[in-house]
């Protein structure tokens, strides 16, 4: 089935871009002097004449060709230190995206149903939204006993956040015409709640789920980098996919770095798109149409 | 014989010819239209009728040029629009369609939207286009609506303003789906009226696809019914009430004849439509 | 909407006199503002948050708020002119700070915008771009932003272009996508009609498409920017030398906890400003949107 995908018109075009970016990125990467060679000075010339300074663009030459990556890819996988950092990254995003979901949709529901309870704490809510939540990292570090429990509170900020816009907005949006045929046909309080207002919430609910999953990744990974690396001296309770990176970096193994990322690209899709058919599977009439 | 025209019109004749359209293929087929043919003269008023979803809106989307035919023919004042070695006809402005929720481009001014048209295609320069469109609201009598957006105007006034539109670019064709449907009976009613007056001041060939049977008897100059899906040619019911028509018409014998052998002919089909679980078309 | 009326009546009895009369008027307008807004409740929200953080760290002085910084030291350190931590409003270097933060955002943002939206445009636009772009980009995407720290550090000579690199990317991707989803949720029949009515495909593009996609467009641009910030701090905190996010870090290292929170209540603050700003812009530019969701006439 595969196969057939990818013979397809629209597989074939896919393929040829992401054999073409490989390549190029192949060449660059070899030819270590990339944006010196003379293949590319009309280009800097032009970009300079633009006022831009030559060292906005990237130098490709300084990093890892994909072959260097591909070769160090089947040693990495023999070494149990790596999926170990598979695991810690993983536990960390579930534990923070587990508690965000937790916390997040019964507050997000009790802000959609009680006007004066949203009256109350949306402002504020709003108001601590804009604060980035990498930068509650030293607040949180300073309030929680262990490093873990700091990563994981500003893991479960960052989807927090999200989720609960994503009940709050699903909730509010429910035609009201639910509520008068519930209510007509003599449906009591707690039944409208959970027969219209949970059941109808449910897909933004997953949206909300599935952007958040996507921010805990980049919260966990950015964690990491930063607990463990970052200028912050010492943290040995490091390890995660974001700490290998930074210590690939710091320890001049640059192939390594290259996998570090692709394998917390792999990761976030793996856990998007099982979110997804979570979802999806929870909302069988959202399919139907 | 055909209902007396308001005028003898040479322009806007259609032919359906024997057109069939087929999604999909092999086992996955899915025929919506099955050797249909139809005749469409000059000038009139053509009203198509069916029950949901057996095709009717397909065809009109073949004449239009954004669905493909799988064989057959169409053919516009003997030019071919579409056949089976061309099986997509060009959208072009001889033929608009006025489609059934509006498509008033919501980020232009009425006055923009009228004069759209006219200005894309590079037939006048804008300040003329605007000046010419102005002219045409106030005809239609719907001055004062120049500088507001479509999403102010009511529904009814939304689909005169599109009308005015596609008028504006004299085309030999207008093409209706269900136009009115989302009006209520009071609007639609002067909906009805408007329309004919235009109809009379401009000699254009009108296709209309609607489910309201009144509607159909009461514009057009005949009623073609439609088989539920696969779509084919069931009865084509001529109208013989004269022109120039008014609302007030709906109380006459002969409309209630005319409304009663439409009838009977269309609930045969919507039977068969809603046993087979048809969706809305 | 019956309490409206009863205030009306009130109102009218109490137009007697042409000063109650004025008076009236005002008080019913402040009781209908009242019953929308309900500041009272917001206020009662933010009283509750700032009475907890007072009591939790200053008074109470809980196990673990106490080596927190509490409101008033926060607020006094921040208004203070010649502040222990070397930060306040009066001091130059808080705004130095604020500006290069800002204006890393806004060369992101730029450049995020100009690559970002013509790529959804064609993107959403052209299926066979599409096929070749979409495979690629939804690669590249999910990788965080943060895990490109080090190869942005060694891509980029100047530490400068590397931080706003890192804020371009995420930028881009969000702009890009909402831009895609935009023209992809434009209504057919628009562009149906726009076809009949003898637009050519540009035409259409221009006319119907742009126009059509930019309230999508829009909302992108402001998570665009909601993301930008995320990444300037996570950057700044990594790899930078000044800024805000630079600062919060800073302020850690050298335990100078009251102006870790400035840093934060600053960085919220702006970016709520600069996100404020593109909503007002796309309002501005949107302004039929305005007035169609204003008339609550018949459908």
């Amino acid at each position: 089935m595969i196969i057939e995908r990818l013979r397809s018109k629209a597989g074939l075009r896919a393929s040829i871009s992401l054999i073409a970016f490989v390549a190029l990125w192949e060449l660059g990467a070899r030819s270590k002097a990339w944006l010196g060679a003379d293949v590319f000075s009309p280009l800097r010339a032009l970009l300079e004449a633009g006022g831009f300074r030559p060292s906005y663009l990237p130098w490709i030459g300084s990093i890892p060709a994909p072959s260097a990556v591909a070769s160090t890819w089947t040693t990495v996988l023999g070494q149990p230190d790596y999926w170990h950092s598979w695991y810690m990254s993983f536990m960390r995003v579930s534990g923070g995206f587990a508690a965000a979901m937790i916390i997040g949709i019964p507050f997000g529901l009790l802000l959609a149903t009680s006007r004066t309870l949203f009256g109350i704490f949306f402002p504020v809510f709003e108001v601590l939204r804009p604060i980035p939540p990498l930068a509650w990292v030293p607040a949180s570090i300073i309030f929680w006993p262990t490093q873990e429990l700091s990563i994981a509170f500003v893991t479960f900020l960052g989807a927090f956040y999200t989720i609960v816009i994503n009940v709050v907005g699903g909730a509010q949006s429910i035609d009201r015409r639910y509520f008068e045929a519930a209510r007509s046909m003599g449906a009591s309080r707690w039944n409208v709640f959970r027969r219209i207002i949970l059941p109808a919430t449910l897909p933004s609910i997953v949206v909300g789920a599935v952007v958040g999953m996507g921010i805990t990744w980049e919260v966990v990974v950015a964690a990491e980098m930063i607990s463990g690396g970052g200028s912050q001296a010492g943290g040995t309770a490091g390890g995660g996919l974001g700490f290998l990176i930074w210590n690939s970096y710091v320890g001049g193994s640059y192939e390594l770095i290259v996998l570090g990322m692709i394998s917390i690209g792999i990761a976030g899709l793996v856990s998007s798109e099982l979110l997804r058919k979570l979802g999806a599977y929870v909302t069988p009439w959202a399919r139907a149409r | 014989m055909s209902a007396v025209l308001p005028a003898v019109v040479k322009r806007g004749a259609i032919r359906i010819d024997d057109v069939v359209k087929v999604y999909g293929s092999g086992e996955t087929a899915v025929p919506a239209v099955d050797h249909c043919s139809l005749s469409i003269e000059a000038g009139e008023i053509c009203m198509i009728v069916g029950p949901s979803g057996c095709g009717k809106t397909t065809l009109l989307n073949a004449i239009a040029g954004f669905h493909s035919i799988s064989s057959g023919r169409i053919a516009l004042d003997g030019e071919t629009l579409c056949d089976a070695a061309r099986p997509l006809a060009e959208p072009g402005s001889d033929r608009i369609v006025v489609f059934q929720n509006g498509a008033l481009f919501p980020w232009k001014t009425n006055l923009e939207n009228v004069a759209f048209g006219p200005i894309v295609q590079g037939k006048l320069a804008r300040a003329e286009a605007l000046e010419r469109a102005r002219e045409l609201l106030a005809g239609a009598g719907l001055s004062g609506v120049e500088d507001s957006y479509p999403g102010e105007l009511s529904s009814g006034m939304r689909r005169r303003v599109e009308i005015v539109r596609a008028l504006m670019n004299e085309p030999k064709v207008l093409l209706l789906d269900e136009p009115f449907r989302a009006l209520d009976a009071l609007t639609k009613s002067v909906m009805h009226q408007a329309l004919l007056e235009i109809y009379y001041r401009n000699k254009v060939t009108i296709v209309f696809i609607t489910h309201d049977l009144d509607e159909a008897v009461l514009l057009g100059d005949k009623v073609v019914v439609m088989t539920s899906r696969p779509a084919q040619v069931k009865r084509v019911i001529p109208i013989d009430i004269p022109h120039p028509r008014n609302v007030s018409l709906v109380t006459t014998k002969r409309f209630r004849e005319l409304l009663e052998e439409a009838r009977l002919a269309v609930h045969e089909e919507a039977r068969k439509s809603f046993a087979s679980g048809e969706k809305e078309g | 909407m019956a309490e409206l009326t009863a205030t009306v009546r009130r109102v009218e009895r109490a137009r007697s006199s042409s000063e109650g009369r004025a008076v009236g008027l005002f008080r019913q307008h402040l009781q209908a503002w009242f019953r929308v807004r309900r500041p009272h409740l917001a206020l009662l929200g933010y009283g509750l948050a700032l009475g907890a953080w007072y009591l939790a760290v200053e008074v109470w002085q809980l196990p673990r708020f106490r080596e927190m910084p509490g409101p008033t030291v926060v607020i006094k350190e921040w208004l203070s002119p010649d502040p222990t931590y070397g930060l306040s409003i009066h001091t130059a270097e808080y705004y130095q700070h604020i500006v290069v933060s800002i204006w890393r955002v806004t060369q992101a943002f730029f450049f995020a915008t100009v690559l970002g939206v013509p790529l959804g445009l064609l993107m959403g636009w052209s299926e066979t771009f599409r096929q070749y772009a979409f495979p690629l980009f939804e690669v590249l995407r999910p990788i965080p932003i943060l895990a490109w720290v080090p190869l942005a550090i060694v891509m980029f000579v100047s530490g400068e272009s590397s931080v706003i690199f890192l804020i371009f990317l995420a930028s881009f991707f969000a702009t890009a996508l909402n831009t895609m989803l935009g023209v992809e949720s434009i209504d057919e029949s628009f562009v149906r009609a726009a076809r009949c009515l003898g637009a050519s495909k540009w035409q259409v593009f221009r006319h119907v498409i742009v126009p059509g996609a930019m309230p999508f467009i829009f909302t992108g641009l402001q998570i665009s920017v909601g993301v930008a910030w995320f990444s300037l701090v996570a950057a700044e905190m990594v790899s930078g030398q000044f800024g805000l996010g630079y600062v919060i870090n800073t302020s850690y290292t050298m335990v100078r906890y009251p102006t870790i929170v400035i840093g934060m209540i600053t960085l919220g603050a702006v970016g709520y400003a600069t996100s404020a700003l593109v909503r007002v812009a796309g309002s501005w530019l949107m302004r039929w949107r305005e007035r169609t969701l204003n008339i609550g006439g018949p459908s």
